[in-house]
């Protein structure tokens, strides 16, 4: 299908060399990446601030929350599998961390330290509801529907209670410390640009090159066929979700020093979001093939057009939602005819 | 009772229950105790949660000024259990006035009027029902206040010529009332309207759109950010965009930690206009003063929005609540 072996440049920072595979690729597989262009030459023509230095890298900086976890929403979708818990995981994880902080104050003072043991916090929590819904699915056998859709009520629920219905906040001072990982880095790249970009490339290279990608998509397309073929098909399941929970972890990390707060309204709808631009990437949501820089292609879709909605206010934003849809459905539809073409 | 969302409202409901019934029996037999029944949304985002704080407030307080009384709290995540809600406190609790939130208008309308039927007293709180006329008492937030006092200040503080952007709330009929007050109050001044955008009263989606705003505009001197939730991902993009110089902001609602800025002379938060969470807490007080006296309390009681500058934000700082 599409196995050439050129590298594929994970478009967060340049989306230029994208394009150069043009040729080796089928012409389905560019569905998205037209998209893609097509956004980025409109937002272009719209405002000619859209591509100035920093409304790019606050694009892709907010996009980096979802575009971390839809990395590792690819492999859950291409081994069969769902995830409907990760936006309030993530809300959970950082409220977890929020209290992790501020409690490590009172031994540890105002530090690195206590940063970096919250952010081993934030690791270990994601971690660890990952495994717990990664165990349900495939040692106890629930649906992953059922038992994710379980897991979203109960981490919502969870972090209202731990906010008492309000906001949880970090501590001031320790806020000031952390506050640059979300909004510097080397270079003038803000950190959670470089962190997308590292989750971005590991996965592609996983997905592609490492037998763990390729016994996702066996799973994902016949259980039966690789149980046979001696793929622990338990077992990688079961990593698909701790994957995926220890990426909501990382998200989480860049996401405490934005706005260092964490209530029930945190992570809303990441889910969907995340799920959208992995099915918009080109991955099969009945599982067997998944497309790791697709994913990055539809987060980037999907924070453009609300980017170029805001910048532009061409329409009533009462329609904002349903621009996206409209998008959103173009950008498969597209995928699919291409596909049907070839 | 703290953090009682842990059970679900069910649970909470039951566990009321049992409490009052116990204090109920002590107090020799429980006939000449009255109850009053109160229903409101679970504390899913901050101003829910300040809500719920003064039900307490108010609650424990009323407990103990009026020992006659007794008190059924039942928090609901949705319309429908809110109905079942209602359903059982007039059922297993015999309640004689009912104090409720509705969760949406539409739904509670039926319930609430059932309730009314049989002769207990009902109080609505900040949502009006589809249906006038059914409540004894209705005691409300001024939403159209709420955006004219905003409005009052930007109109006296900038001219001819300066330039404001708008963040809105979840499009709903409360938010068109607001902005619209808005606009009228400064209509002739002179100020231009940038943008507005939906930031949805949350704070995340309020910092990416102040960021585009950012990026968009030059010239911006002030943003009117009605909330205070989205005022706080405000100040976090003009913070980032180091234009903290350029513009002030204007949320809403009095949440504590940004009255806390204004008491100290945030030059960024210059003022905010009151929309009181504690508004529950009038209408369970005043329920409850027309069921132990004589005193008339039925009708409309519109809480004015009030604005909070740095002379007066301490009496609108509640450092315990959550919101």
């Amino acid at each position: 299908m599409t196995s050439s072996a050129t590298p594929s440049v994970p478009p967060s920072a340049e989306t230029a060399p994208v394009r150069k595979p043009r040729r080796r690729f089928g012409l389905h597989v560019l569905g998205p990446l037209m998209a893609l262009v097509a956004l980025i030459v409109l937002g272009a023509f719209l405002n000619d601030n859209f591509l100035s230095a920093a409304n790019v890298q606050n694009v892709l900086a907010r996009s980096a929350f979802i575009g971390i976890i839809a990395v590792g929403m690819t492999f859950v979708i291409t081994a069969g599998g769902i995830d409907l818990s990760v936006g309030s995981m993530a809300a959970f994880t950082a409220a977890i961390t929020i209290l992790a902080m501020n409690a490590l104050i009172a031994p540890l003072g105002v530090s690195v330290l206590t940063i970096a043991l919250g952010m081993g916090v934030a690791l270990l929590a994601g971690l660890a509801a990952g495994l717990v819904n990664g165990a349900l699915v495939a040692r106890v056998r629930i649906e992953p529907f059922i038992v994710t859709l379980g897991a979203m009520g109960v981490y919502r629920s969870l972090t209202t209670w731990l906010a008492d219905g309000g906001t949880l906040s970090l501590n001031y001072e320790l806020r000031t410390l952390y506050r640059p990982v979300y909004y510097d880095g080397p270079f003038g790249i803000s950190w959670p640009i470089i962190v997308f970009a590292l989750v971005a490339i590991l996965g592609e290279l996983a997905m592609r090159s490492a037998p763990f990608g390729r016994h996702c998509a066996a799973i994902g397309a016949n259980e039966q066929v690789a149980r046979w073929s001696a793929v622990r098909v338990d077992g990688t399941r079961m990593a698909t979700y701790a994957l995926l929970g220890l990426l909501v972890g990382v998200a989480t990390i860049m996401y405490v020093p934005r706005l260092g707060s964490a209530s029930g309204g945190t992570g809303m709808l990441w889910e969907l979001e995340a799920i959208a631009a992995v099915i918009i990437g080109g991955t099969v949501l009945k599982g067997g093939f998944g497309r790791v820089w697709g994913a990055v292609v539809g987060v980037l879709i999907l924070s453009l057009i609300d980017n170029i909605l805001n910048l532009a206010s061409i329409v009533s934003p009462y329609l904002n939602g349903a621009i996206q849809g409209v998008i959103v459905i173009l950008a498969v539809v597209l995928q699919r005819e291409r596909k049907a073409d070839s | 009772m703290l953090r009682r969302d842990m059970f679900k409202a069910g649970m909470g409901l039951a566990v009321a229950g049992a409490l009052t019934l116990g204090a109920g029996a002590g107090a020799a037999l429980a006939q000449d105790k009255q109850v009053i029944g109160v229903a409101i949304p679970s504390a899913t985002h901050g101003f829910m949660g300040g809500l719920n704080f003064h039900a307490r407030e108010a609650i424990k307080r009323l407990e103990t000024t009026y020992p006659s009384l007794s008190f059924v709290l039942a928090t609901s995540g949705d319309a429908g259990k809110m109905v079942n809600d209602i359903e059982d406190m007039v059922a297993t609790r015999d309640i004689d006035a009912l104090v409720v939130l509705p969760f949406e208008s539409e739904p509670l309308t039926a319930p609430v009027q059932a309730v009314k039927a049989q002769g207990i007293w009902v109080t609505v709180v900040d949502r009006g029902l589809s249906v006038p006329g059914i409540e004894d008492l209705y005691v409300a937030g001024d939403n159209t206040g709420f955006g004219r006092v905003a409005g009052e200040y930007f109109a006296e503080t900038l001219g001819e010529g300066d330039n404001v952007v708008v963040l809105r709330g979840i499009p709903t009929t409360l938010d068109n009332e607001r902005v619209e007050a808005f606009e009228a109050t400064i209509a002739g001044s002179g100020i231009n309207v940038l943008d507005m955008q939906h930031g949805n009263w949350n704070r995340d989606d309020a910092f990416d759109v102040m960021q585009d705003f950012l990026s968009k505009h030059e010239d911006i001197d002030a943003v009117w950010a009605a909330d205070d939730d989205m005022a706080v991902g405000v100040l976090e993009a003009i913070n980032q965009a180091g234009r903290n110089d350029e513009m002030w902001v204007v949320g809403g609602a009095g949440m504590k930690e940004i009255v806390r800025r204004i008491m100290d002379g945030d030059p960024m938060l210059p003022v905010n206009v009151t929309y009181p969470p504690a508004q529950i807490a009038t209408a369970i007080e005043l329920t409850a003063l027309g069921l132990v006296s004589a005193t008339p309390v039925s009708g409309r009681f519109i809480i004015g929005s009030q604005r909070i500058t740095p002379e007066n934000a301490e009496q609108f700082y509640f450092p315990d609540s959550p919101f």
